[in-house]
């Protein structure tokens, strides 16, 4: 039980770090900590990761960083894509699915360091006021000047 | 909102929605580099966007994924609660810290976690 506690932590911290995280974190631990199947573990993160986006996201619309039309737009036209992504899941094996999954979180860790060796610094900075405000997050300014 | 710029979000949602079916995550792992890459978004506004849009796109995942009978609601509960301490925890955090040694530690923490479930 510690162990399913501490994973479920620290997927949260990652996702409120990093906007990535919960799922990759949630569905091995899942699968390593409570013996869940592939397909279970996979459904289940899911249902734990709702809660953990709505609070991170009132969060993160506190301190200015939501740009809520680009997530509507975003939300609303995923459906066609979850939908086929959960079929396609349950075709396969949960032992196939376990091994995409592996191949998944390789590329996104290589993504990670990718990105990471990229940036000129960090940006571990608070904003400064006049830069948040011209970001307010509803979605309504036209490109966001990066 | 430019017929370019929707038709990019338009992308990067279903790609985000197959990734999230597919593989019972949020699909931010698509989503915060895309809207870098594509939309100009510097990180921190990219890992905000991405959470909202998450809440949607995980909640209809779910929702099929109920319907093939596959969530255990009660251990969903036993990860979903400390789960949500933390990321209260890893929001206020990124807004004072640089997330680079982060995500290279969640890097290396990933690889680690590939091999233990190829070897399983």
């Amino acid at each position: 039980m510690i162990g399913v506690i501490a994973i479920g932590i620290a997927g949260g911290v990652i996702a409120g770090l990093l906007g990535v995280g919960g799922g990759v974190l949630f569905v091995p631990g899942l699968v390593l900590f409570l013996g869940l199947g592939q397909h279970q573990a996979e459904a289940t993160s899911l249902l734990a990761i709702v809660p953990v986006a709505i609070v991170g996201t009132i969060r993160q619309d506190r301190y200015g960083n939501v740009r809520r039309g680009d997530a509507v737009v975003m939300g609303a036209l995923s459906l066609a894509g979850a939908g086929a992504g959960v079929a396609v899941a349950n075709a396969l094996s949960g032992e196939a699915l376990r091994v995409a999954f592996a191949l998944l979180i390789l590329v996104v860790a290589a993504q990670l360091v990718r990105t990471t060796l990229r940036e000129p610094r960090g940006e571990g900075e608070i904003p400064n006021p006049s830069e948040k405000e011209a970001c307010r997050g509803d979605g309504l300014a036209s490109e966001d000047s990066p | 909102m430019t017929a370019g710029r929707a038709l990019r979000l338009a992308a990067i949602g279903t790609a985000a929605g197959l990734f999230s079916g597919l593989f019972g995550v949020g699909g931010g792992s698509v989503i915060v580099p895309l809207l870098v890459l594509w939309l100009g978004y510097d990180s921190r506004r990219a890992t905000a966007t991405s959470l909202a849009a998450i809440i949607v796109i995980a909640t209809f995942a779910a929702i099929v994924q109920g319907a093939y009978g596959n969530v255990h609601v009660l251990d969903g509960i036993e990860i979903g609660i400390p789960a949500v301490g933390g990321v209260l925890f890893g929001t206020w955090l990124q807004q004072r810290m640089n997330t680079r040694v982060i995500s290279l530690l969640f890097a290396t923490l990933l690889v680690a976690t590939a091999i233990d479930l190829l070897l399983r």
